[in-house]
């Protein structure tokens, strides 16, 4: 048994790691989450804001991140529209476009009664990196003339009074990496002093823990934190339990658990084959 | 001239951003200048992208190893370039009905929506999920406690993976949580903060947040003497060696 652990062919380990996930996603198995403080605050951040404030959604994703940030992306859309706050949608990420058009999707759907134009707005994406919030924040319409589908932005009546990110009452940015919430933080919410919540990969959201709370209000770190987002939303808005789709961060919980139990009880059994080898003498 | 001009350029480019974030006369020419910067990022996509086919290309011509990898991805290429340039659109479209796929050519069940869909999505999904078992498989071969440093990372590491889950719930959630509303007792703050999702918080907010603030401290200061050194001409490494 010794020698079959100490030399366990690690094909073994990707059959457990499979079955550890594909069993509670099969099973539908789910917990229940209590929203932590920070995430409480990120969800005060928008609940406070009243009626008609004008929300930026920065979406700075790629499809890699997708399965770790969507369920937050979507919880932000959700939680705004039913603060009826005005949604103004960006990305600089090429690929978060297609994100952008998920959550519209969502409003399209389970809001008819918003409109676009009036209610949520997509400015699409624009290359350039930090270059482009360098300039959004002094003056929006020299970057973006139309919005993503190439209506004139002069036309569109949620762009009256909007000259700039200045004029935004929140920024919500969700991001997998740079240009993201850093450079949100230090070009826009630092020197023009705006409030922002963001939500992050779990990788990325322990660089961005220092900017809390003076320059960031909060942060959803992973997929864990939007899980508890949704919980917080859902408990706000009971109806949106109905919605099996405003509850996908609480359903990759279960496949989290799992997999985090099985590193856990891997590392355990690998440190005990270990000191047991030590204690034979077994140097291999 | 060739090395000067470009030098000219960083520079003056560079210092008056730097002055119109303090000088607020100058606010426009930083917006220029930055506007400037999109224009040839943008354009730095085609020559990207030329870049790209003229390598793969090579490769394929040349039968070096790999190239039929090289082979698919000139394949992938082009089919998303034609498909977007050509804004290849929904079918059939409601107002022009017989005009063949000319309706939105960004929207769900458009070339470009499939491509990502069921492309790209699944495809780059699929790296990242991959990552679970070699993680898994790395834990199980390299994670010893063979000294004490190993050791706390060792502690830290189960703490957070379980604090993540409700396993923290399951493993300690019997020991008692703060009231809000009482004044919290020593022994109460003790069995409250040795709860696993309340030790992940003291973990993030405290450990990990001194060392990300050292960290992040030490790069803003390293990205301050660096740039210094790219405007002012001390540092030219980003022009190249200059044989080529």
């Amino acid at each position: 048994m010794y020698e079959f652990l100490k030399t366990l062919d690690r094909r073994w380990v990707f059959l457990l790691m499979f079955l550890a996930v594909a069993t509670p996603i099969l099973l539908k198995v789910t917990f229940p989450e209590k929203p932590s403080a920070m995430v409480m605050d990120v969800f005060r951040a928008i609940e406070d804001l009243p009626e008609g404030s004008k929300v930026l959604m920065a979406w700075d994703v790629d499809p890699a991140s997708r399965g770790e940030l969507e369920p937050m992306a979507s919880a932000f859309t959700r939680h705004c529209a039913e603060k009826k706050l005005k949604m103004y949608y960006m990305a600089l990420w090429p690929l978060a476009v297609p994100m952008i058009q998920d959550s519209i999707r969502i409003l399209e759907r389970e809001y008819p009664h918003l409109e676009y134009g009036k209610d949520y707005m997509n400015l699409g994406y624009k290359p350039g990196n930090e270059g482009v919030i360098k300039v959004v924040i002094t003056n929006i319409r020299k970057l973006y003339t139309t919005d993503h589908y190439g209506t004139g932005v002069e036309t569109i009546p949620m762009m009256n009074g909007v000259s700039s990110v200045q004029a935004m009452d929140l920024i919500v940015n969700v991001s997998a990496g740079d240009p993201g919430t850093k450079q949100w933080v230090q070009y826009v919410a630092t020197p023009f002093n705006k409030r922002m919540v963001a939500g992050a990969t779990g990788v990325q959201a322990p660089q961005l823990y220092p900017y809390i709370p003076a320059q960031l209000i909060g942060i959803l770190g992973a997929i864990k934190a939007a899980a508890e987002y949704e919980q917080a939303v859902i408990d706000g808005y009971p109806h949106l339990a109905r919605i099996a789709t405003a509850k996908e961060g609480l359903r990759r919980m279960g496949p989290q658990l799992v997999g985090h139990v099985l590193i856990v009880l891997l590392v355990i059994l690998a440190n005990v084959i270990y000191f047991i080898g030590r204690r034979r003498g077994d140097t291999r | 001239m060739k090395r000067t001009a470009p030098l000219l350029i960083a520079a003056t480019v560079g210092f008056i951003i730097i002055f119109s974030t303090f000088i607020p006369y100058t606010e426009s020419w930083g917006e220029d200048s930055m506007i400037w910067f999109d224009i040839l990022a943008a354009v730095a996509f085609v020559l990207g992208g030329g870049n790209l086919l003229k390598m793969n290309l090579k490769k394929v011509s040349d039968r070096r190893p790999g190239w039929a990898y090289s082979a698919i991805m000139i394949a992938a290429f082009l089919i998303t370039l034609t498909v977007g340039l050509l804004k290849v659109g929904t079918h059939p479209n409601a107002v022009y009905w017989n005009k063949p796929w000319s309706g939105d050519y960004i929207g769900e069940g458009s070339a470009l929506w499939w491509i990502y869909e069921y492309l790209i999505y699944p495809l780059t999904s699929t790296m990242f999920a991959m990552l679970a078992f070699y993680i898994a498989s790395a834990a199980f071969r390299a994670f010893r406690a063979k000294n004490v440093e190993a050791s706390l990372l060792l502690g830290t590491a189960f703490i957070v993976l379980l604090g993540r889950t409700y396993a923290a719930i399951i493993l300690t959630g019997w020991l008692p949580e703060l009231a809000h509303d009482a004044e919290p007792s020593f022994f109460g703050q003790l069995w409250n903060g040795l709860r696993l999702e309340k030790l992940t918080e003291t973990i993030m907010g405290v450990f990990n947040l001194a060392g990300s603030r050292a960290i992040n401290i030490g790069i803003a200061l390293g990205i301050a003497s660096t740039s210094l050194k790219v405007l002012l001409g001390v540092d030219r490494s980003y022009l190249g060696t200059g044989e080529d």
